[in-house]
């Protein structure tokens, strides 16, 4: 109980699982993919899913972007980095995503020059500091970072600064729901559209969601209040046989997204013809590559990639999590040869993949911390 | 990185139109607003940080709700370090 004044609005909260409450009591089973990472993790730290009734399903899906990124890309940008006078700088996010041969963190204890940033700006800062060095940006992210990542390119190109390059590994998010859409296992009736991503995107790229495949989404802020107002919002839609895109986050995300962010990304990139996601393997035209007016600042452009590639190990059963076919611990490897300590699916890589998620949430319960369930 | 961290602009760069100094949660830093070159926020507005570039204006309420979001998520400690990680060794 001593957790239940961190939330706000506590009785609205209370008074919002009561609505899901009347709203699902139906026979109806209900399946819903919260499609971005940080709901994911939102949802497991509010104990979300004790509140919910058992017929309202919580799928979390590939909105993890260090969870789906392919670790071949890992090796061929640590290899990169392996030439003389190139400095390896990343988030703190990927520094102990492990490669074939390591992490960038291992690496760094080898002898590599890795730095982290916390800025794609900081990145080019650190090329104007070293101009006897090349700096490559490992480039991560949905397209929450990607817009920064370009104009940061803009600015090296205006500057004429060239011993900075990008190794893109940004993804985009419309192209792997409708791979989820897709498969033949899907089993969706709903999405919990994403919250930051949609500040630059905004809600029309999700329109084809409602109007060609018949499933409601509904863009959603991350409290505990956002979550169950956005549920109440999907049952509502799927008890009338609607299906619409609604916007819950109306304070952060307007309809029409960023535009100057959607014109940094149209500057800079274009749409790779393919790329893969790690656990869903190859999606078309879900990635983005740096365009030829930025080849000199395009890493691989620039220098001799491997183009390593790494299966993803046969056991691990990521594809089936992500698509709902699955639960985390339905998994074979679950908790026994892959934890977050040693991960060896892509959804244990990253705290918000759903599995290293679900995996340290049955240690919270263990240990009694703060939820939801106290209080509605 | 993929949660947004709210920040109030205290101050636009005097030679730079697009990097403003932001304070949020008592640290201050420089942050990029190029992204917002279509509505420039001005001294005094709250807007929403990802990886040292403002991505939305928000209102005072909502950066304080976010704020309260982090640190209920266990992820505030996180927000504040990334903040202060900008500029690399730049610290005011």
């Amino acid at each position: 109980m001593r957790f239940v004044d961190e939330f706000r609005e506590p009785e609205l909260i209370s008074r919002t699982a009561e609505e899901i409450r009347r709203l699902a009591g139906t026979e109806l089973h209900y399946r819903m993919m919260e499609v971005c990472g940080g709901h994911t993790h939102a949802i497991y730290r509010f104990g979300l899913k004790d509140i919910l009734p058992s017929n309202i399903e919580l799928i979390h899906g590939p909105g993890c972007p260090v969870c789906v990124l392919p670790m071949g890309r890992i090796d061929d940008g640590l290899a990169i980095a392996q030439q003389p006078d190139v400095i390896f700088a990343a988030f703190g996010d990927m520094m102990r995503v492990p490669g074939t041969q390591g992490s960038p963190l291992e690496h760094k204890a080898r002898g590599m020059d890795v730095r982290i940033v916390y800025s794609p700006s900081d990145a080019l800062k650190l090329a104007r500091l070293n101009p006897e060095k090349h700096v490559m940006f490992f480039a991560i992210g949905f397209e929450t970072t990607a817009p920064s990542t370009a104009l940061t390119m803009m600015r090296a190109r205006a500057e004429g600064i060239r011993n900075f390059s990008v190794f893109c590994n940004h993804v985009t998010i419309i192209p792997a729901i409708r791979a989820i859409l897709d498969s033949p296992d899907m089993r969706l009736d709903a999405f919990i559209g994403p919250g930051h991503v949609s500040t630059v995107i905004g809600c029309r790229p999700y329109e084809w969601i409602a109007q060609n495949e018949r499933k409601p989404i509904v863009v959603s802020g991350f409290e505990p209040l956002d979550l169950l107002q956005s549920i109440v919002m999907l049952l509502r839609q799927l008890n009338a046989g609607e299906a619409r895109v609604e916007n819950q986050y109306k304070r952060v995300v307007p309809w029409e997204g960023n535009h100057a962010a959607l014109r940094a990304m149209a500057e800079v990139f274009q749409l790779r013809p393919y790329f893969e996601w790690r656990g869903l393997g190859f999606i078309s035209q879900s990635a983005l590559r740096v365009n030829d007016k930025y080849a000199e600042w395009d890493a691989e452009q620039r220098f001799e990639v491997p183009g390593i590639r790494v299966t993803d190990p046969k056991a691990a059963q990521c594809g089936e999590v992500l698509k709902g076919v699955l639960k985390p611990h339905q998994c074979k490897l679950f908790g026994r040869e892959c934890t977050p300590e040693h991960p060896i699916g892509a959804l244990m890589v990253s705290t918000e993949g759903s599995c290293a998620a679900y995996h340290s949430y049955e240690h919270r319960k263990a240990a009694m911390e703060p939820s939801l369930t106290s209080i509605a | 990185m993929c949660l947004a961290i709210p920040g109030k602009i205290v101050e636009i760069s005097s030679g730079n139109a697009d990097s403003a100094l932001v304070e949020v949660a008592g640290v201050r830093r420089k942050i990029d607003l190029g992204l917002l070159q279509d509505d420039k926020p001005v001294p005094g507005d709250w807007v929403l940080i990802h990886v040292g570039f403002a991505m939305s204006k928000i209102s005072e309420q909502d950066a304080l709700e976010q704020m309260n979001t982090l640190k209920i998520l266990g992820e505030a400690e996180g927000a504040i370090q990334e903040v202060k990680g900008y500029g690399l060794e730049d610290v005011n």
